[in-house]
Formats: structure tokens, sequence, C-alpha cells
């Protein structure tokens, strides 16, 4: 019987022919990554263990995200445990800040992530990097400390659902807008376990930056991965990036699917997810009169070029509502500098935003743009959860750049048109 | 160390991991400091009146949301003995396992407990009794490899006997 291309990267790497959904294995990775979170409590872990060296330095990857520039003494304890790891071990990818980016935009941009890999990450998110049809997901702190010693990881085979989405998609409608229409379908546990494979029509046009932004949700529905098939545009991204060897793999045509979804989404409307789960989703045309005290553009969900080019077309020649904080994050410094160059900084500043060195910050609501209790921030960020972005009274609503960019000129939730933008 | 006996807490359906330990505390990975702001966004008053061996018993995908290795070490480090839940968000699972929480998924044992009741669990075999109705659930038995991780005492040391 045919496989997924999800089975056939978990066979591959547990050098077996075949795999079938809820078999146990044991797979070798390919990369293993941590933040200043998660790595502290897996490196504490991975001293237990008694081991002297990592399984490959060159397989291990620490990137401080969370709270740098370190936002407090504790934060600042924390990232030094990561950089004398690094250093004891010779990792040579460590990135410390001036370098840094959030972790699942900085892994794809530096080629560390490739087609057919198998990928763990101390951080839910670790799946984003499906979008190069690899095979990654997110785990916990001490899977990390035993893939580090070991070079290998236990997986159940997950069972594949498979989307299905055709048409065209209208302007100002996005990687964003899919996933969030996903999720508001199948909810927050529509995936559990499971794994998300994307395609269709509109996935072969969406760009490899609307890829990462779905794969990165996939999380949100329960997802163990998110996987989009590898094409042209996959392999344009990757040339330039990487620095050894990968494999294609594609889903067989008689690969066996626990659901298939099929949606037409030429008429689709921007979505935004409401507190506090991210399937509590509404079409723009039904979210009423939200005002609003704060806009973040940015994380690994949308900090990426596309993104900031799309927010900065809406906000060219706008000014931010009054009293209400824009803050811009590009997801890396090669971002960053890249939306310099574009003069998109000018756009922003012109407008009245806060542009942000590379930070998670206010993301996971550790610093750099905290809510006040009864506040409330619509985000192009992955999670509305309560206090998710600050005081446990505080609302977060989600949307793609374009919403946010709108949403910030009219100091409520609001579309492109709506400010006057074609 | 395999039979649990204690009174329930509850709590509702997709907990999240922010909830469980909000952000705001993760610049520490300090597990008494964890527990002092356990369940803090579900309620604030949690970690002050839970007690060693008590029980929390909740609805569907429990831990979803962040890897954040922190929520159950919260979680363990708080006292309780054990989760009883519908389902749970898988990356809360496998840490569970990992760090050697006792969990258990049972629909029907999520839906009937109420708070303040004394469940005994029987880790093992994945029994729960409601000593206050005198009601039992059979909770899904772990795979045999998820078994030997829970037996060797979490993964840490399972590793260590694969190192050897
Ligand atoms: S940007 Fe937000 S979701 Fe992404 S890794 Fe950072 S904290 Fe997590």
């Amino acid at each position: 019987m045919g496989m997924t291309i999800t089975e056939k990267i978990l066979a591959a790497h547990a050098g077996k022919e075949h795999v079938s959904p809820g078999e146990l294995i044991n797979a070798k990775i390919d990369l293993v990554l941590g933040n200043d979170i998660t790595a502290p409590v897996a490196i504490r872990e991975f001293e237990k263990i008694g081991v002297d060296q990592v399984f490959d330095p060159n397989k291990v990857a620490l990137i401080p995200d969370h709270f740098t520039p370190n936002k407090d003494i504790k934060s600042a304890e924390q990232v030094k445990i990561l950089r004398d790891f690094a250093k004891k071990h010779g990792i040579p990818n460590y990135f410390e800040v001036g370098v840094m980016g959030v972790e699942h935009c900085l892994i794809p941009e530096e080629g560390l992530a490739l087609p057919g890999d198998l990928i763990i990450g101390a951080d839910s998110h670790t799946c984003t990097y499906g979008a190069l049809g690899a095979f990654s997901t997110g785990i916990g702190s001490t899977d990390m400390a035993a893939a580090m010693a070991l070079g290998e990881a236990w997986f159940k085979v997950p069972e594949s659902i498979k989307f299905i989405y055709y048409g065209k998609l209208p302007r100002w409608v996005g990687g964003k807008d899919l996933i969030l229409y996903t999720i508001g379908k199948i909810g927050v546990d529509g995936a559990l376990y499971q794994s998300m494979e994307f395609t269709g029509e509109t996935i072969n046009d969406l760009s490899l930056e609307g890829r990462f932004t779905m794969a990165n949700m996939a999380i949100e529905a329960g997802g163990k991965n998110g996987i989009f098939a590898v094409d042209e545009k996959t392999i344009e991204y990757v040339k330039a990036r990487a620095k050894r060897n990968y494999q294609i793999y594609q889903s067989d045509a008689d690969a066996k699917y626990s659901q298939v979804y099929e949606w037409d989404v030429s008429k689709l409307e921007p979505q935004i997810a409401f507190p506090h789960l991210p399937e509590n989703t509404r079409p723009l045309s039904e979210c009423g009169n939200v005002s609003l005290d704060q806009v973040v553009i940015g994380s690994c969900t949308n900090g990426r070029i596309e993104d900031l080019r799309e927010a900065a077309m809406v906000l060219k020649d706008k000014k931010v509502s009054h009293n209400l904080r824009l803050l811009v994050i590009p997801g890396t410094q090669k971002i960053w500098q890249q939306a310099m160059h574009e003069g998109l900084f000018d756009i922003f500043v012109n407008a009245g935003a806060a542009v942000s060195t590379p930070t998670c910050g206010p993301c996971l609501g550790g610093h750099m743009g905290i809510l006040a209790k009864g506040e409330r921030a619509l985000a192009t960020t992955n999670r509305n959860f309560v206090g998710r972005m600050g005081h446990p009274e505080s609302e977060v609503y989600l949307a793609g750049p374009a919403i946010a960019a709108a949403s910030a000129i009219a100091g409520r939730i609001a579309g492109p048109e709506e400010v006057g933008v074609r | 160390m395999n039979l649990l006996q204690g009174k329930t807490w509850r709590f509702g359906n997709d907990v999240d991991t922010d909830l469980i330990i909000p952000a705001r505390y993760l610049n520490t990975s300090d597990p008494v400091e964890l527990a002092k702001h356990c369940m803090e966004d579900a309620d604030p008053t949690f970690a002050g009146k839970v007690s060693p061996g008590e029980i929390i018993v909740a609805g569907k995908n429990f831990g979803c949301g962040s890897s954040r290795e922190h929520a159950p070490i919260a979680i363990k480090a708080a006292g309780v003995s054990c989760v009883i839940a519908a389902s749970f968000a898988r990356i809360f699972y496998r840490n569970s396992i990992n760090i050697g929480l006792p969990i258990l998924e049972s629909p029907e044992a999520s839906q009937a407990i109420a708070e303040g009741s004394i469940v005994s669990v029987d880790v093992a075999t994945g029994t729960i009794t409601d000593q206050s109705t005198g009601k039992t659930y059979q909770a899904a038995p772990f795979p045999p490899f998820m078994q030997s991780l829970i037996n060797a005492g979490g993964l840490i040391e399972y590793v260590k006997t694969k190192m050897k």
C-alpha cells in the first residue's frame, strides 16, 4: 500500500521500507533545536545522562529568541546556559543577539531545515518546516536532551489528514487566512496526534512564506506536523541556502488518509480568530466593531519579508490611529535588513509604528509590548489564549498582516478597503 | 507508588499551557518557583489550596499549546499526583511520560467525576475508582514501549540504560 510523505520520511529515518499509522518507531534526526525557555531544562536533563558529548554538534541548534535581548537577570542567566553549553560542545549553530532571529524564521533561512529532513524542536511551532517538505514536530525539553545524546527519538507514526484547497485567493487573503479558516472548521483538537497535509491548486500558487505560516499553525489544530509537497518554489528557496544534500519525498497516489477536506477558497474573506482560542474564527465582515489598543506584526507565523511588505502596502502614507501602539517585529536580522533596504521602515515609522529588533517578545507575553488589564490587541501571531500577551484579563485577536495594518490605522478591526487601500 | 489516592480538582476543555504556567514565569525553570504559579490563569487560588497527592480532572485536549515542559513540571512540583482527562494534547502527553507525571485518558471518568471526590488510581492497570460514588472507569492502557519508559522512571533513566 502507498505511503504519505510523512510516512515516507519517518520510514526512511527509522531504516524501514514501510511504516503504518500507530506504529512506534525510533528514528534518526537531522536537527534538534531549543530556545532560551526550553533548552535550559534540556541541558539540565542532558547532564543527568552522563555523556560527554552531544551526538553531533552540527545537528543541534540553540536559539535564544523568547526573552532576548535579555529582559531581566533571570532571562540573562537562562541564555547564558545556552551560550556556555554551545561553547563547551562546539555547537556552531548558537545564534547570539545580532545574528539571532525568531527560531522558525531563522532555521529555514539558514538552510538548517531541508526537504525530507526529520527535525524535532523543543518548541511547539517547530512544525513550521513542513513547508519545505520536511517532517518536523515540537517535543519537550526531556526529549531534546535525549535526542542530543542519542541522535534519535521515538515517534508514533501519525495518521494523515489531507486538506485540498482550490480557487484563486481574493486580494488581501493569504496563508494566514487559509490556516485560520481550517482551524475554525476542524477545531483546536481537530487534527490531534495527526499529520496535516496541505495540497491543491491554491497551495501550488502560495508563496513559501504563506506555506510557512500555514505549517506553523498546524499545532493550533493539535496536529503533530503540517506538510507540503516539494515544488519549484521550494527548490528555489532551498537552492541558495542548503549546505548539504537533501531528499525529496512525495505522497503516493494510493496513500491512506484518515480524512480528506476539500474547500473552494476563491471567495474566502480575511479571517480573524477571536479570544481565547485560535478556532474562534470569523470572517472580517462578521467582526463588528472591535476597538484595539495594540497591533503586533511579527512572530514565527508572520514575521517574514512578504508579511512586512504586505503591511507596508497598507500603511503607506497612512497614520496609525491615535492612542494605538503598532509594533513591527521582523523575524530575523536578514529580514530586518531587507525591509530596511526596501524602505519599509520609512513607511512604518512615518505611520507612527515602532520597529523592533527580532524577538518573540509580546507574542508570548514575554516583554516588548505587554498588555494591561482590559486591553485588546490584534496580532499576526498564532495564539490568543487567556493572558497570552499580558494581563489575564487582556484579549488577543489573530489575523494576517494586511488586516493587522488596516486595523492599526482604523483603531479597530478593519480590512484594507475600509481605510481606503485597494 | 502505583496506587494513588486523592481529592480531585476539576478543570474544563482545552486547558492550554499558558493557563497551566503563564509565560511571564518562564524566565526560570526552577520547579519550586513554577509550582507557585501552577494553573494560575485558570484559577489564581489553585497553587495555594492544592495539597500533595491531589488529582486534576479535566476535559478534552488538556495541555494544548506550547511545548513547555514547565507545564507538567509545575503540576508535578505542586504535588499533584496524577491528571485524568478526556484527551491530552500530544506534546503535553509526551512530556508527562518523559518526566514521570502519571496521566490517564478516560472520557467517561473526565465527565463523571465531581470536584472534591476522593479518587483512587491504579497507574499500572489504568483503573480509576471514584470512592465517593463507588464507580470505576478504565483508562486506555499505555503501549508496551511507553510502559517501559514509565517503568524506567522516565526518558532520561531509559536513555541512561540505553547508552550503557
Ligand atoms: S514567535 Fe511566538 S509562537 Fe513563535 S517561537 Fe516565538 S513565542 Fe513561540
